[in-house]
């Protein structure tokens, strides 16, 4: 194998996939990347057994040919290389080495043999559709914050994707929870959805999936089965394994019944929570909301550090209402809320309460209170 | 004053020409040049459980007690009878009665204990509020500006305290007097029991030279071993070691082998160290392998642990299962639970997948669980979206306490806490 390449291009390529291997790995082949150089292209492999990715990018391929080499290693090299440098990158004629030399720097590195590294193999995945690349940004961006890290209740260390109906009209939803606050996504279902069995992408899968598609404009093609994800998009083929359990069913646990509407100034509001939790403890980081008529007074206080209270206008008619949250779960909430208006919808101070978005329905949070 | 007679309290400016005291005739003197200033002490009674039991059952004053779990526990505390034939505490039951078959085996009764202990405690607080409890029966005591309190140095306090604690609960105890809370504790060793031993700024370093690094806190078996390897077994060597070097070296307990080996410890005596785990655990009579029957054992240790945690207040985000194997592997595993917990309930359910995943045939000896990370008592179990029970469970568990409270812990129970009956023929 004997390639040159442009030291950016190859960089960018090396950090998307370099960051799906772990730090630390029991088995030796799965700190390695696969490079893989065929016909004017060097594609580029790495995978944990759950997630793998597959990007290909444009190079000067003398001899085709395919070995592995260690990722973090491989991408520290490639990191500290002068801009604009050309990379040349070969196998040694045992194929026990591989060979980087770009200017008067040269690296040798152990591989270990192409043979060795883990193949997913051609799977069916019988779902396709295609997302623009901002309705998914959003989906994963108004949802992944509410992801449980618990490993006792594994399911819940995702999110859960599926197709359902609203008055009729047949819809794509992403939902996830943690049994403190749950965030719920819909959107239109895309052509070719329906049927969609109930699927749910793990954590890891979804935080490499959002900064591999920042920058993206292009249509993210997603294919699944009940046990395996693909989403393929420009040169990037990211697949992972999803989660084998059962997502509670999360349509239970959000109200139905909550009549009090209170209408807040979103950024003045997450404003006060911020400056208000401040005071409160680090373990309950608990603001108590006294609600009145056109009136939250914001309210936080630990015996270490004393008190903190902030009045906000809003607007509200209805009786008073004392309610504790973990101030936060209402950032996270309120940074995803774009419009100016947030309303919140309550029963009474001990119930679950509902958060939207005035101006994009397409997002409803659940937050349980806490005991202040 | 250089020497204080134990029996009559009384303080003399320098030790008498005679070993007896000039006033009451006792011999029981207690002479260090810095006796008069040196305020932190270590308190520890002597072979506690076993001395409980022996005030409470005269007959067995003069026979070899053990106090300890059936046939498979260990040694939970033995009179000194028992000591000069080889038993110690922690030592394996059949290995004790090996060395003393004679002895007399008590099962331990930790409520007894514990007044006992509570009792001693409140003793130490009318000294000085600074008490910082080790374990039921010692503690660390500043008694640092209590003189005129008390009308006499720390070091007659003390006395008196021992002399009240063998008049009023019929224990004795042994007390460590230093300048610092390691060579108190150092010193509590030295002249057990009921001994009465002083180590001072003077006189630390002299002492500490020739003992084995072994009595440094925190040096267990592993280190002392790695240690001696390095050419490292006296604290006279350490002393020829740079802090540095030993931090180099060792790592962040470098630091306190260096300190410690030249008699330095800056801890303060601190009355609320809180715990930082409320565990149980059991060994069995015989090894268990079957999850149904480790699942049975593990049920009372989760209410006994939440029971504590209750009681104090607390609840913990981590629980913690240990096992060991029965070729004494301890295994630990461990999982941080969504919410801080209280619940017996709680601490099960996180619990039963740990143990069912390491109890695949293997035979055990020895199951615990503790509550880690633990936060105020206000934070446990706060209401959840997907577990719209919890509340009751923890109306439940309010219940059951409240029936035994009432009629004792036998009065009602959850079936898990029974042993299986197939398994039980076994």
């Amino acid at each position: 194998m004997k390639l040159t390449i442009e030291r950016a291009a190859l960089l960018k390529t090396l950090a998307h996939v370099q960051s799906v291997v772990e730090r630390r790995n029991t088995i030796p082949i799965l700190s390695n990347v696969l490079v893989d150089a065929g016909d004017g292209e060097l594609a580029l492999t790495a995978t944990d057994m759950d997630l793998t990715i597959v990007e290909t990018v444009a190079a000067e391929v003398a001899t085709a040919g395919a070995t592995t080499a260690p990722a973090h290693t491989l991408y520290d090299i490639v990191r500290k290389l002068p801009e604009g440098a050309q990379v040349e990158i070969s196998s040694s004629g045992d194929g026990t080495q591989l060979m980087v030399k770009a200017g008067r720097s040269v690296f040798t590195l152990a591989t270990l043999p192409k043979e060795d590294f883990p193949t997913t193999g051609e799977v069916d995945l019988p779902h396709e559709f295609r997302l623009a690349s901002l309705e998914l940004r959003n989906l994963i961006d108004r949802t992944r914050f509410a992801i449980s890290t618990e490993e006792t209740r594994y399911y819940l260390n995702g999110i859960y994707v599926h197709a359902s109906e609203v008055d009729g009209v047949p819809c794509l939803r992403a939902v996830a929870t943690d049994g403190h606050r749950l965030a719920r996504f819909e959107m239109p279902l895309p052509e070719g959805a329906s049927g969609l069995p109930g699927v749910i992408v793990p954590r890891k899968a979804v935080a490499e999936l959002r900064k591999l598609i920042e920058e993206t404009e292009d249509p993210i093609a997603v294919s699944l089965s009940e046990t395996k994800v693909r989403f393929a998009f420009g040169k990037t083929v990211l697949t992972s394994k999803l989660i084998d359990g059962t997502f509670p069913d999360y349509e239970r646990v959000i109200p139905s019944g909550n009549d009090k509407v209170v209408e807040v100034d979103c950024q003045a509001f997450a404003q006060a929570v911020d400056r208000v939790s401040t005071i409160s403890s680090e373990k309950s980081r608990a603001v108590k909301l006294v609600i009145e008529n056109g009136n939250i007074t914001l309210s936080a206080s630990s015996p270490e550090n004393g008190t903190a209270t902030e009045e906000i206008e809003i607007s509200y008619g209805g009786p008073g209402i004392e309610i504790g949250f973990n101030s936060r779960y209402l950032l996270d909430i309120a940074q995803q809320i774009e419009g100016d208006a947030a309303e919140i919808t309550l029963a009474d101070g001990a119930s679950p309460t509902i958060v939207r978005d005035r101006a994009d329905p397409s997002a409803l949070y659940v937050l349980m209170p806490m005991r202040v | 004053m250089s020497t204080l007679c134990r029996s009559c309290l009384v303080a003399l400016p320098e030790a008498p020409s005679t070993a007896r005291c000039p006033a009451c005739g006792g011999r029981r003197l207690i002479s260090h040049p810095e006796l008069e200033t040196l305020a932190v002490a270590h308190i520890d009674c002597d072979a506690f459980y076993a001395s409980v039991e022996k005030r409470d059952n005269p007959e067995l004053r003069d026979k070899p007690v053990i106090v300890g779990g059936g046939r498979r526990g260990v040694v939970a505390a033995a009179c000194y009878v028992a000591r000069l034939r080889g038993v110690r505490s922690a030592l394996p039951m059949f290995q004790a009665l090996k060395a003393c078959p004679d002895a007399v085996v008590i099962r331990p009764e930790m409520a007894k204990y514990q007044k006992v202990g509570r009792r001693i405690r409140e003793m130490m607080m009318e000294l000085t509020p600074l008490v910082e409890p080790l374990s039921i029966d010692e503690a660390f005591l500043d008694l640092s500006g209590t003189e005129a309190v008390h009308g006499g140095a720390p070091a007659r306090s003390l006395a008196n305290l021992l002399q009240r604690i063998e008049r009023e609960v019929g224990l004795t105890a042994s007390v460590g007097l230093s300048f610092n809370k390691f060579l108190a504790k150092v010193a509590s060793e030295i002249d057990k029991p009921r001994g009465f031993a002083v180590i001072g700024r003077a006189d630390a370093q002299a002492f500490l030279a020739p003992k084995p690094v072994g009595i440094i806190w925190g040096v267990g078996k592993v280190l002392r071993q790695t240690l001696e390897r390095d050419g490292i077994v006296t604290i006279a060597d350490l002393l020829r070691r740079d802090e540095a070097d030993l931090i180099a070296r060792y790592g962040a307990i470098g630091q306190r082998l260096s300190r410690f080996a030249r008699g330095q410890d800056d801890r303060p005596v601190d009355p609320v160290a809180p715990a930082k785990s409320i565990s149980a655990e059991t060994t069995f009579d015989g090894d268990i392998a079957d999850p149904a029957v480790l699942l049975a054992q593990l049920w009372p240790l989760c209410e006994k642990v939440s029971r504590r945690l209750k009681r104090s207040e607390k609840a913990g985000h981590g629980v913690t299962l240990k096992l060991k194997t029965a070729d004494f592997k301890l295994l630990t595993r461990s999982r941080r639970l969504s919410d801080p917990t209280c619940l017996a309930e709680t601490l099960y359910r996180a619990a039963q997948p740990l143990l069912e995943g390491e109890a695949t045939g293997r035979k055990f000896r020895l199951i615990g669980i503790g509550a880690a990370d633990l936060v105020d008592g206000t934070l446990a179990d706060p209401p959840n979206l997907l577990d719209p029970d919890r509340d009751q469970q923890a109306r439940v568990e309010k219940a059951i306490d409240a029936v035994r409270a009432r009629l004792g812990d036998a009065a009602i129970g959850k079936g898990r806490g029974l042993v299986p009956r197939v398994a039980r023929r076994r």
